[in-house]
């Protein structure tokens, strides 16, 4: 497929994006970047200097709310993709809501607790919805360890290893490969697989 | 019994485990764990009394911090 091609396809889609955190800005921003049509986006939250080690913001943005910011960045890269924001704090009710229009949904959560909800509500009220969540993503190096996999309409990106910790901070590469592993599960889902893509005999 | 466990055929002695002894067998501790059994979530209060049987396509997440 060329890109042309590529961008025919994509530009009719709509990907919903839950938390612009590192993985949310990130994923949005490679989506963005490839003629995604639409994103639903959504964050409580502003940014702040301690992002900016991994999230797609800047400087001059500190204190604005992320999905503003967010949008702005968007907007910078590509002008034709249109960007709908929900500034709160998604619960089941929203996220059946907000999300119900989109082909695709990136969890994109810190807390495990939202992860979770974000999962359950999607299994039982949005079943036909495929869900790549991200998983295991703190720390540096052991580049290896970083994988994904599949469970029905379910993909799970990350080493569902390494949790945040004091001495294990979320930090732009490793948050950044898994965001940007995210998106590419996103277009594997869109687009099918790469026709082009060698298959190992084993 | 034969199962799919993580997209891994792993093998148990018995007909039938239940939740909770399948993951005290494989001594998954976690705190915040989907498991799902043939695609359907097993709820937490159901740890004790759901089945995993011979042939159960089985997937253990542990949820954990970051994003």
């Amino acid at each position: 497929m060329t890109f042309e091609h590529i961008k025919q396809i994509l530009k009719t889609k709509t990907v919903g994006i839950a938390g612009c955190g590192g993985l949310g800005s990130n994923c949005a921003v490679a989506l963005a970047r490839v003629g995604v049509g639409r994103l639903v986006i959504a964050d409580f939250d502003l940014v702040q200097e301690g992002n900016l080690n991994r999230q797609f913001y800047f400087y001059d943005q500190i204190g604005m709310l992320k999905v503003a910011a967010l949008k702005q960045n968007l907007f910078r890269i590509n002008p034709d993709v249109r960007v709908n924001t929900f500034d709160i704090r998604l619960c089941q009710s929203d996220i059946i809501e907000i999300y119900s229009k989109c082909d695709v949904i990136v969890e994109a959560f810190d807390k495990p607790e939202m992860k979770y909800m974000i999962l359950d509500a999607v299994h039982h009220y949005l079943p036909d919805k495929f869900l790549v969540m991200g998983v295991g993503m703190a720390g540096w190096g052991d580049n290896n360890l970083i994988k994904s996999r599949k469970s029905d309409k379910l993909i799970i990106c990350g080493d569902e290893l390494n949790a945040i910790a004091a001495d294990c901070p979320p930090l732009a590469p490793r948050v950044g490969v898994v965001a940007n592993m995210q998106a590419n599960a996103v277009l594997e889902i869109l687009l099918g697989t790469n026709e082009y893509q060698i298959h190992t005999e084993n | 019994m034969k199962i799919i466990l993580n997209n891994k055929e792993e093998a148990f002695e018995g007909d039938q485990l239940t939740i909770n002894e399948l993951l005290q067998a494989k001594n998954f501790t976690f705190k915040m764990l989907v498991i799902k059994v043939n695609n359907q979530i097993v709820k937490k209060t159901e740890y004790d009394l759901a089945l995993v049987k011979n042939g159960d396509d089985v997937m253990v997440l542990h949820l954990i911090s970051g994003g």
